[in-house]
């Protein structure tokens, strides 16, 4: 397999204060990724700087064997912001065909992304709707098919659960999961733990640190105890 | 092609914006009308009372469309002319003329005290030239024989011509041109400068700098996208105020048209450009008086030829210097092309740095 992201010893800081450490991470092509850490543990800049929105102040980042930040790569990742980020005075569609037409689709595939998208994260019917007068999930959602819009390789989602009900979360988890069948690489932060056993990877991450990574598994039979939760607590706890 | 998505998002979100679309298509219309009623209404007749002034003076001061109470005598000039609200009142003492004035306001004052001045003038050239007939007559009748005729003496009158304008151009009308330009600018400003901050603050912006668009894209865009309402801007407000509000315009129309493209094309990188260094609508309305208010003072309303050289400088550093200074050429002296594309390229030029200065600033939010 070959492998999709590698950061190598990345540092960030900003002014004195330190938000990533040395962090090296793998993830392989083909692979459900699960960065996973509390709030304000640094997944979303991490995850930024792979997307190529910020650069590492240390070490180097490579995606698709491709330096970090690249124009080209941008193309191939689709990126949902942990804050949704949408223009509330277009309705749903705009919103999609805006992004669509960043990354240069034709006016017939743009249309198939659209339903396909809109389809997925159930707003067929409220895309002649403006975004301000979505609910939070709704707004969520329509994030999500941003990210998918351009029919991406990679899918980096931050924290794409959160504001979502249970149904929908179980159902963007299949999608996710199908999504994987076709050979997307995608990596997904959470701090909500029972996510994490739905991933093939995971890394922990606190106070911009990797404290543990392996398949649940490994990490569960490394610290000895059968929920991730006390994994996290342990791991954490261990380092004082 | 990204940059027309952009034109198209923008175009979108303006549309259905109707206040911002009010605020950019018609408020410069009803301050500019406003202005209009309030910088050339009539001047109203100045009212003054009179005491032992001679007819022939009250005469000539009514001639000059000055309205004349005339008192016997009077105790109190002032209370008078605050009890009658006259302009001022007149009062021959022996020889002299003693005028007092209201003042209320010093340039209504100042025109009401150069008439009553030409009017003596004029009587006292008159009497003047009367004696001096009187005094030929008289001796030609003690030395009869050789007559001698003698041409009515005149007071000279004074025909003035005008290079610029005419004999009723208000003031209104050298300072129109100017407001037209400010108008476009200040608005234009305002509102790109609001609709990239907003960008930035809603976080829209980084997700644009996720997808693969270049910095130069993004600010084309939105240089096209409201360049576009800017445009519609321009020619509603230069049609309005040519042929609605008739302010004078003696050169070409198009020609002002042009003018006021390239200044809303700078005001669009300059708002677009301090946004970058506002974090709210309020920051963003804060750099008004810095930025924008001064610029009124050195666009030709006042003679920058008169200012402290410190001035000058300060005024030769804005683009409303030029462009009221174009202005002005075209609309009220007529001047053509070759006569203000010395102004145009120096607003271009301002926009240029302002566009370059733009792709340069979005690198803090983007490197590449
Ligand atoms: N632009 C920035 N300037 C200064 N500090 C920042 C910046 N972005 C993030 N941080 C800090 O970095 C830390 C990690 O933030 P973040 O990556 O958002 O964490 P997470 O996504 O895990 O909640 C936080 O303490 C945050 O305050
Ligand atoms: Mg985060």
């Amino acid at each position: 397999m070959a492998s999709t992201i590698v950061i190598k010893d990345v540092s960030k800081s900003y002014g004195k204060k330190i938000v990533l450490n040395q962090i090296n991470l793998t993830v392989e092509s083909g692979q459900i990724f699960g960065l996973i850490g509390p709030s304000g543990s640094g997944k979303t800049t991490l995850v930024k700087m792979i997307v190529g929105m910020n650069r590492p102040s240390h070490g180097d980042v490579h995606v698709l064997n491709t330096l970090v930040p690249n124009l080209n790569l941008m193309q191939k990742i689709g990126y949902m912001a942990q804050a949704d980020a949408l223009y509330g005075d277009l309705t749903g569609e705009e919103n999609l065909r805006f992004f669509a037409s960043l990354f240069k689709l034709k006016k017939e595939e743009q249309k198939v992304r659209i339903n396909y998208a809109a389809n997925l994260v159930n707003l067929t019917a409220h895309l002649k709707k403006k975004v301000q007068d979505y609910s939070g999930g709704m707004k969520r959602r329509l994030s999500l098919a941003v990210a998918l819009i351009q029919d991406p390789q990679i899918l980096i989602l931050d924290e794409p659960t959160v504001g979502i009900d249970p149904e929908l979360r179980q159902s963007i988890w299949t999608e996710i999961r199908r999504l994987k069948t076709t050979g997307k690489t995608i990596l997904i932060t959470t701090h909500v733990m029972d996510e994490a056993d739905k991933c093939d990877r995971l890394a922990m991450v606190r106070d911009g640190e990797i404290l543990a990574s392996g398949t649940p598994a490994e990490l569960k039979e490394q610290y000895n105890i059968t929920s991730l939760e006390e994994v996290f607590l342990k791991a954490g706890g261990k380092k004082g | 092609m990204r940059v027309l998505a952009l034109v198209k998002r923008i175009s979108q979100q303006m549309i259905r914006d109707k206040r911002a679309l009010a605020l950019m298509m018609v408020a410069p219309l009803l301050i500019l009308t406003l202005l209009d009623y309030l910088l050339t209404s009539e001047t109203v007749t100045p009212k003054i009372g009179v005491a032992h002034v001679d007819d022939m003076l009250i005469e000539q001061l009514e001639e000059m469309d000055i309205a004349v109470l005339t008192y016997d005598d009077i105790e109190d000039k002032e209370q008078i002319i605050i009890d009658k609200e006259l302009d001022g009142f007149l009062r021959m003492e022996d020889d002299n003329i003693q005028i007092t004035l209201k003042n209320a306001n010093p340039s209504t004052a100042k025109a009401l005290q150069m008439k009553i001045q030409q009017a003596v003038a004029a009587v006292s050239a008159k009497e003047q030239a009367n004696k001096l007939s009187l005094f030929i007559q008289q001796i030609q009748e003690k030395a009869p024989g050789n007559l001698i005729e003698l041409e009515q003496g005149k007071a000279l009158e004074i025909d003035t011509d005008y290079i610029y304008g005419k004999q009723d151009t208000t003031f209104f009308d050298q300072l129109s041109p100017i407001l037209v330009g400010y108008f476009v600018f200040f608005f234009v400003f305002l509102i790109s400068g609001i609709a990239l901050l907003r960008e930035r603050t809603t976080g829209t912006l980084d997700r644009l700098l996720a997808t693969p668009i270049q910095r130069r894209e993004i600010v084309f865009g939105y240089l096209l996208g409201y360049g576009l309402f800017a445009i519609i801007q321009t020619i509603i407000v230069v049609f309005y105020a040519v042929k609605v509000l008739d302010i004078t315009l003696i050169g070409s129309l198009w020609h002002v048209i042009l003018i006021n493209l390239t200044i809303a094309l700078v005001a669009l990188s300059l708002g677009i450009l301090l946004s970058a260094f506002a974090n709210s609508e309020f920051q963003m309305m804060q750099f008004i008086p810095i930025a924008i208010i001064p610029q009124i003072f050195f666009a030709g309303i006042f003679p920058v030829e008169g200012m402290a050289d410190w001035l000058q400088v300060i005024a030769k550093g804005m683009p409303m210097y030029y462009a009221g200074n174009a202005l002005v050429d075209v609309m009220y002296k007529g001047l053509g092309i070759s006569d203000i594309q010395y102004d145009l390229l120096i607003l271009l030029g301002f926009a240029i740095v302002f566009i370059l200065l733009n792709i340069v600033t979005l690198k803090k939010y983007r490197d590449i």
